[in-house]
Order: structure tokens, then C-alpha cells, then sequence
């Protein structure tokens, strides 16, 4: 029992669909040792879930292996009968699949679903699965686990259904766990105390584990081995000082580089784009503290109450923020914490039970049907998911008109016209205009969302979470783009997200919210580096990456300010030290 | 809170009500309305065929012992008074109370419709699980081909070629009539097949969605059998589709059960319906339409009710004792 617990030798998977094939794994090879962490890190489409999912047997139909084995404890997996893979599935190999709020059977309660691991094994006899289940929730650190294993998986927030497939995966004590992105849906602060959870769990048990991620942040963390796919290959093995800081091949180093949580310090997106902008850019000033400059939006003592079934719940409560011309505004928090509530009630998209909006030095917040429609026309938006967002039967040309025609702006040739121009502002090919959304990529799709966002020439264009849907190196693109487009046009961005490194990238100010109150405000800077409130420093330190970062400086110029901050002062050191609070030097406001 | 829950329950319940005595009512309303508005010559329906004998003293005579010279409006009134007290008038072809000839013809109908059901539900269901299950595509794609075929194939051609083989050929069956179990089993066939389909064609498409769904895929890596993840996890999330549709077949037995009570030459409501119909027997066909909406409101109700118990995410009832998200991750 000294040989591998798990060894993957010259894997090959197809995905056939009618004539055309697509090889998703060229012949992969690796080993696990027993009580060994590897990490699979690649970019969707690079062949990784499909690896984890040969190794459980979920491939799915239009998948075939078409060569390599998968020997697991010695016996081969991929050749075994039914009868014995189902032997070892869920007793020796613990799954964790990618997404918590679909992957619980809805209409079962969740005790049941964790204590048939153990019948199915003949490891309990009803009576006692039941009270194993109640300790395996105990143990994946759910509160109420005797109530909690009564419930439905819908009464459950999408970190404890998580918790609960990590107690499903871990309930036999197998030796080895198969992750799929398992916190990629999840939270930050969330995430990682599910992934303290696991390691804690794994450790215990001695069990090793396979983590599927596209965070190399989260993969460098957690495991003791790095496995960089790319296409279909492994390019890169080593550990995660090896691969983080001399990483030999260029696809692991532009993942490195594209990285927000490893690039927390140095030059950011924004100061690229500054120093790139022309001179004579219509509106923003470039980094004066332009005090003088009216705000474009300002609200004041926003409340919004949701009212159900006789109880009142208040999702966002006295939030006031302003933003100037040219200026980026991050609204930063978790699920819940009223970050989307709030920009609706910017938007006018819902009403708020108190405060006040000024668009442009105009009370906006009793605005009416037509002159909430011009209204419209100087506010756009960009939505998360570029998937669902754009209509699929029209075409991209169309799409990006859509608004202008809608609001009756312009004629039809001067339409095309701005849009023509506008694909190639957002560095597209003007080629895509007769294309459809399905025809194009994720990053390609969100391009297309902020063309349409800019073609009636907002002044201020809200970005809900507009790139966590995107691989890094795509989220890179686009962030820059977004900070490229701002030097250029001028316009403001009210920006939404839960991932303070991207803030980092793009946002001149930061307001961090939790249950629908400001906990923090004030400049990017300011708050990542010195944050005041024990919140945000819960948020930066949950920023994966921390155990390795790539020696600063690698990508950076050197040129703007904010490399020269020592080290100590920067974000990645902000985890324990200033946990201490001794740091209350820092001016917010 | 027990308070509030019962309550709450309560209004459910009775605001369910409300909808179906509307639905009743509605159903009453435009069945009389429309059939009081049919042309045709109603005297003549009530004497048989002889009004153009009668005298003007004898059509009057019977005008006025049907109500017939009333208003329309009153006659909608008078009429509606005693459907709630379950009288229906009498019929004009066979001058019986309608109540009585309908009340007669229902447990026959009851008993193929009954046993129609049952088979209908073990065809459907069967087909459905074998279809998911078949280890080779030619044989999931020729069951699933079953459905299609099963609602194409009219009644009355079936029923013939059943009595052909089962009757005629190969006596197992009686081919007519009103004796017993063995003369319920041809019709109750006939009846089954179309809605069998209906049944497999909603499970089967429920079951191909719920075995894709990631939660399988959960199941499996349990180590779980294929039976079991389809029988444990999928049916259960596939049958909730399934039941939504159940008014459907009730009424596809209802209105099935015309064609095959004529085929079979048995007596039911369906033979009612078609002679009531033919004869313009006005006050039996309302009966009839009355008798039916009943049926689909009492099985749309029950299926309401019975719903929030197999899908637990349809509250209707607050029974939640812990909140669902304002309890802090990891405490």
C-alpha cells in the first residue's frame, strides 16, 4: 500500500455531438498519493471537471473515453463492472459537486440524503444512518444539525447546502475527495470557511484530495501539488511555490498575471488606463481630488423595507453615496448584504421607502413614467451573466441598438453607424455584428453588453458584478476595457461586486455593506490597505492566495504610486496583523 | 404561530373552495345558456317528433307544464334553485328525473373508468420507467415512439379489434354488456390506452429531465444504483408535472367513456350522454355537463391539496422553525 491512491495514465475524453468532435482531455497523466492535496486549475473549457468527473463516473452521455485508464487503490475504474465502481463511489471516493442549490435532490430532506450514503454501503441500518447524519452535519459545521437534517434543501442557504454535499461526500470516511469547484457559487467569506472545513475534515481523516478550481489563488492555499491545464493537456505540475513563483510555462504565467487575488499589489487597471488616456479626454480629470466637481448621482439615506406575509425585512438601510463624473464607485458585499438593492433604487428600478436620489443635481426619486424614460437614457446597465442578458434570436448588431431604438434616439443609419463604432471601441471584430450571442464567447458577450450599455451615451452605467462570471484572464480583459472605455468617454460607474480584488482594479471609491448597512467607505486605496471595520478585514483575508504570492512587482511598471507602498502596508499582509486593530491611522472621510 | 399556521391552512382551504363552486357555477351558467340557445324545436324533442298534430291548446298545455313560457332569465333561475337541491328536471325523452338517470348510469362508468385508471397508470408508468432505464437507445426510442401512437389510435377502432381477438376469436371476454369484472376489462382496456400515453409521454419526459438534473449526478456518486436514483430520486420530482395534469385524464376517461360505452353497447353516462345529445334531451345534457364539471373540480381540488405534500418548496403554510438565511455560516 505504498503506490498511488489514485493515478491517471494517458487519459483521453471526447464529447461527440453529431458530426463534430471535440477532444476535451489529450492524454493527461498524474498521480495522488494517499493523504495528498492536488489541485486541477485551468479555464473553463480546459478539460478539468471533465477529468473529475471520468474519475466518479459521471461522464456525461456525449462523453467517451477513448483511451488511458484511471486506477484507483490499484484496481482500474474505468473497465470495472457497474456493481464494483458503485462499490467504491461514495465509500472510498467522496464527491463534491460544483453547484450546492441544484445538486440536492429538492424534495427529500437533507438528513435522508446524507444517511443514504450509509445504507447504500451497509455502513448504517435506517435507525442508525439517521443519527450518523445528524453528526456528519454536526461535523461539516452546520448549526442545528438535529432540526437542520429535518429540513428541505430549499430552506437552506446555498453555503449550508454546500455544507451538506461536503457531509454527503465525507460521510463514509473515504480516502480520497473529488471536488468540482466547490465553492466557486459561493461567497468569499463563505467560501473560505467551507474550504478551512474541508481541509480540517480531509486532514483528519487522512484523505487525500483532488480540488477541480479555476482560482489558482484558492488552488495554491489549499493543495500541496498545482496541475495546470490547458486544452485538454496538463502544462504545468509543481508545487504551489513552484508554480506561483517560477512558473515556467506562458499560459501559467498570464494566469498569474490576470489573477486579481494575486495581484493585490501594484498597478491596477485604472492607473494603466490613466496613463494611457489621451491628454485631452472630455471629463475625467486625472487624479486630482477634483473636489470641485458636481457628482453625477448622489444619494441620500436610502431605506428600503420588503414587505411578505405580515413581517417587514429592511434590505438596505440609510445607504448614502455619491459619484463624480468619470468615477468609479464600488459597492462591495455578500449575498444579502443589499449591494443590488441599492443600485435598483439608483436605477429607479425600485422604489425606496426613504432618502433621496439626484441625477445630475435633479431630484430624481419621484420621478414619473416619461421622465423616468429620458431618465433611462443617461443610465445603463450591464448585467452578471452575459449568457442570459442578451436576447438569442437577435443579432449583435441589433442588440447593441436595441437601447437607441428603443429610446427613439437617432436615425436608423446613424444607429448602425454608433454601433459599427462602438464593436470596435469595445475590440471586437466588426465581423460579430451579424453574428448571434450564441455564436460568441462569454467575454465576447459581455463586450457586446457594454456596447449596448454605451450607445446612448450614458453618464453613468451601473455594472452588476460584470465580470465574476469570466474566466481571469477574460475578467482581466474586460476590467481593463471598462477602465480604457472610462479614460476615454468619461463615464461613471457605479460597479457591484463581492470580490474586493476586482474592486481593487477598477474603483476610485468603495462603499462595503453587510446586511444592507455601510460598515466602510472611502478611497480604493484607503480602505483595502487600512481597513477600519473588522468586516472588510474578514473580506480582504478571504481573498484567496494568501499562503503564496507571486513576488510583487513582476507585472508592474514601477512607475505609479502605489508600488511604492512597503509591503507591510499592502493588501496581502492585511490579514492577521491588522486584525490586532492597531491600525486606525487611516483617514476615511 | 400554531394560530397563524391554522389559519393560514384554513384561508388555503377555503379560498380552494370559493374557485370551485365558481368553476361550478360558470360550468352551469354557460351549458345553460348555450343549450337553451341551440336552435331546434323543443316540443318536439319533448313529444317525440309530433308537434306539427298538436293543437295550439296542446302545445300551450305543455309550455306551460315545462315552464317553457316563462322568461328565460326566471327559467335560468328556477332551474339553477333546484340543481342545488340536486334536481335536475325531467328528461324529455324518457320523462324520468334526470337525477335519477344519471345517479343509475355513474357506477358503471365508475367501474370502467375505475379500472381503466389502474391500467392506465401501469401502462404509463411502466412504459415511462422502461424507457429511462432501457440500456439500448433502439429500445428506449421504440418505447418512447409507444405515446404518440397510443393517443392516435381512435377509440372505436380499438374497442372492434378487441372484440375481434378477445371476444370472437379467442372467447376470453364478453364482447357486450353489464355483468361483473370480466365485462368491465375490454372497455376499461380501450379506455386506458390513450390516457396510458398521456401518462407515459409526461413521466417519461419528466424523468429524462429529472436523470440529467446535477442532483442525479449526486445520487450516483453515492454509489447509489441505477434503479435507485431513478426510482428514489427522479420519479419522485418527475411525477409532480404528471399530477398537474391529472384533470386531464380524468376528463380523457369521462370523455373516452362515450365512444367506448356505445362500442361495447354498455349502460353508463357516457351512453347517456351520447343518446341525451342526439335526442336534444336538453335537461339530461346539463345534468351531465353539471356531473362532469363536479368530477374535474373535486380531482384539481384534491390534487391542490395534495401537492404541497410531495413538492415541499410550495408553501402554503408557514411551518418553518429556522429562518433560512439570516443564521450566520460556520457559527
Amino acid at each position: 500500500m505504498t503506490g498511488p491512491l489514485l493515478s491517471v495514465d494517458d487519459l483521453r475524453v471526447e464529447y461527440r455531438s453529431g458530426r463534430t468532435r471535440i477532444r476535451a482531455v489529450r492524454g493527461v497523466s498524474f498521480e495522488i498519493r494517499p493523504a495528498e492535496r492536488v489541485a486541477l486549475v485551468g479555464e473553463s473549457g480546459s478539460g478539468k471537471s471533465t477529468i473529475a468527473a471520468a474519475v466518479v463516473r459521471l461522464l456525461a452521455p456525449a462523453a467517451t473515453v477513448t483511451g488511458g485508464g484511471i486506477r484507483f487503490d490499484g484496481a482500474d475504474l474505468l473497465s470495472a463492472p457497474p456493481r464494483r465502481v458503485r462499490a467504491v463511489l461514495g465509500r472510498r471516493i467522496g464527491y463534491v459537486p460544483q453547484d450546492p442549490t441544484v445538486s440536492l435532490n429538492p424534495v427529500t430532506r437533507v438528513g435522508e440524503q446524507i444517511a443514504e450514503v450509509l445504507t447504500i454501503h451497509g455502513l448504517a441500518n435506517r435507525k442508525t444512518a439517521r443519527i450518523d447524519a445528524v453528526a456528519a452535519l454536526e461535523k461539516a459545521g452546520i448549526d442545528h444539525p438535529a432540526e437542520r437534517a429535518r429540513q428541505f434543501p430549499h430552506e437552506l442557504s446555498g453555503g449550508q447546502r454546500q455544507r451538506v454535499l461536503i457531509a454527503i461526500a465525507l460521510a463514509a470516511r473515504p480516502a480520497l475527495l473529488v471536488a468540482d469547484e466547490p465553492t466557486s457559487a459561493l461567497d468569499v467569506t463563505v467560501q473560505r470557511r467551507i474550504l478551512d472545513h474541508v481541509d480540517d475534515l480531509t486532514a483528519d481523516a487522512g484523505a487525500s484530495v483532488l480540488l477541480i478550481t479555476h482560482d489558482l489563488g484558492v488552488a495554491a492555499d489549499r493543495t500541496d501539488r498545482i496541475l495546470v491545464m490547458s486544452h485538454g493537456r496538463i502544462v504545468e505540475a509543481g508545487t504551489p511555490e513552484q508554480i506561483l513563483g517560477a512558473p515556467q510555462d506562458p499560459y501559467t504565467r498570464s494566469l498569474i498575471a490576470a489573477a486579481p487575488s494575486l495581484n493585490t499589489v501594484g498597478t491596477t487597471f485604472l492607473d494603466r488606463a490613466r496613463l494611457a488616456a489621451p491628454a485631452h479626454t472630455p471629463a475625467d480629470p486625472p487624479d486630482a481630488p477634483d473636489a470641485g466637481s458636481a457628482p453625477i448621482v448622489e444619494a441620500v439615506g436610502l431605506v428600503k423595507d420588503y414587505h411578505s406575509g405580515g413581517r417587514s425585512s429592511r434590505a438596505v438601510d440609510d445607504v448614502s453615496l455619491s459619484i463624480r463624473r468619470g468615477r468609479t464607485l464600488a459597492l462591495v458585499g455578500e449575498s444579502g448584504s443589499g449591494k443590488t438593492t441599492t443600485a435598483r433604487l439608483v436605477l429607479r428600478l425600485a422604489e425606496p421607502t426613504a432618502g433621496e436620489i439626484r441625477f445630475d443635481g435633479q431630484d430624481i426619486t419621484a420621478l414619473r413614467a416619461g421622465a423616468l424614460r429620458r431618465l433611462r437614457r443617461r443610465i445603463q446597465v450591464v448585467y452578471q451573466n452575459p449568457y442570459d442578458s442578451l436576447n438569442p434570436r437577435m443579432s449583435v448588431g441589433r442588440l447593441i441598438e436595441e437601447p437607441a431604438r428603443s429610446l427613439g434616439i437617432g436615425s436608423r443609419a446613424q444607429r448602425s453607424a454608433r454601433a459599427a463604432e462602438l464593436v470596435d471601441l469595445v475590440g471586437l471584430a466588426s465581423s460579430v455584428l451579424s453574428r448571434r450571442p450564441a455564436e460568441l464567447s462569454g467575454g465576447q458577450r459581455q463586450r457586446v453588453a457594454i456596447a449596448r450599455a454605451l450607445i446612448v451615451r450614458p453618464d453613468l452605467v451601473v455594472l452588476d458584478e460584470p465580470v465574476s462570471a469570466l474566466d481571469v484572464r477574460v475578467q482581466a480583459q474586460v476590467l481593463e476595457l471598462l477602465a480604457r472605455l472610462q479614460a476615454e468617454l468619461g463615464v461613471a460607474y457605479l460597479f457591484i461586486s463581492h470580490d474586493l480584488a476586482v474592486v481593487r482594479q477598477i474603483s476610485h471609491e468603495v462603499i462595503v455593506l453587510r446586511g444592507g448597512v455601510v460598515v466602510e467607505q472611502g478611497p480604493t486605496e484607503d480602505v483595502l490597505t487600512d481597513p477600519r471595520h473588522e468586516y472588510t478585514r474578514e473580506l480582504l483575508a478571504a481573498i484567496p492566495g494568501h499562503a503564496q504570492r507571486p513576488p510583487h512587482g513582476e507585472s508592474d511598471a514601477g512607475t505609479a504610486p502605489s508600488t511604492a507602498r512597503a509591503p507591510s502596508t499592502a493588501l496581502a499582509s492585511s490579514t492577521a496583523p491588522a486584525r490586532s486593530g492597531a491600525h486606525t491611522t487611516g483617514d476615511i472621510r | 404561530m400554531s394560530n397563524e399556521q391554522g389559519s393560514g391552512l384554513a384561508r388555503y382551504v377555503l379560498g380552494r373552495l370559493a374557485q370551485a363552486a365558481f368553476v361550478l357555477w360558470a360550468a352551469y351558467t354557460l351549458s345553460f345558456l348555450i343549450l337553451w340557445s341551440l336552435p331546434g324545436n323543443i316540443i318536439a324533442n319533448i313529444t317525440g317528433g309530433q308537434a306539427t298534430d298538436l293543437t295550439k291548446e296542446q302545445i300551450s298545455k305543455i309550455e306551460s307544464t315545462w315552464g317553457l313560457d316563462d322568461p328565460l332569465w326566471l327559467r335560468y333561475l328556477n332551474s339553477l334553485g333546484r340543481a342545488l337541491h340536486g334536481d335536475f328536471g325531467i328528461s324529455f325523452a324518457t320523462q324520468q328525473p334526470v337525477s335519477r338517470l344519471v345517479a343509475q348510469s355513474i357506477p358503471p362508468t365508475v367501474a370502467i373508468a375505475g379500472l381503466g385508471f389502474l391500467f392506465a397508470l401501469v401502462f404509463g408508468v411502466g412504459i415511462a420507467l422502461a424507457a429511462t432505464r432501457a440500456r439500448w437507445r433502439w429500445l428506449s426510442g421504440l418505447l418512447l415512439a409507444l405515446p404518440p401512437l397510443g393517443v392516435a389510435i381512435p377509440s372505436f377502432w380499438l374497442g372492434l379489434l378487441l372484440i375481434q381477438f378477445f371476444s370472437f376469436a379467442i372467447p376470453i371476454f364478453p364482447s357486450t354488456g353489464n355483468d361483473g369484472f370480466v365485462s368491465a376489462v375490454l372497455p376499461a382496456i380501450t379506455l386506458a390506452v390513450p390516457t396510458s400515453a398521456l401518462i407515459a409521454q409526461l413521466l417519461a419526459s419528466g424523468l429524462q429531465q429529472a436523470l440529467a438534473q446535477p442532483y442525479a449526478d449526486t445520487a450516483r456518486a453515492k454509489g447509489a444504483s441505477a434503479s435507485r436514483v431513478q426510482l428514489r430520486h427522479a420519479f419522485r420530482n418527475a411525477v409532480l408535472p404528471a399530477l398537474t395534469v391529472s384533470g386531464l385524464v380524468v376528463g380523457g376517461l369521462l370523455a373516452g367513456s362515450v365512444v367506448t360505452e356505445t362500442v361495447f353497447s354498455r349502460n353508463g353516462i357516457g351512453r347517456v350522454t351520447a343518446s341525451a345529445v342526439s335526442a336534444q334531451d336538453v335537461p339530461v345534457v346539463q345534468a351531465v355537463v353539471v356531473f362532469a364539471s363536479v368530477v374535474f373540480v373535486l380531482v384539481n381540488l384534491i390534487v391542490d391539496l395534495v401537492y404541497p405534500l410531495l413538492d415541499p418548496r410550495i408553501v402554503t403554510v408557514r411551518r418553518r422553525r429556522l429562518p433560512v438565511t439570516p443564521i450566520p455560516e460556520g457559527v
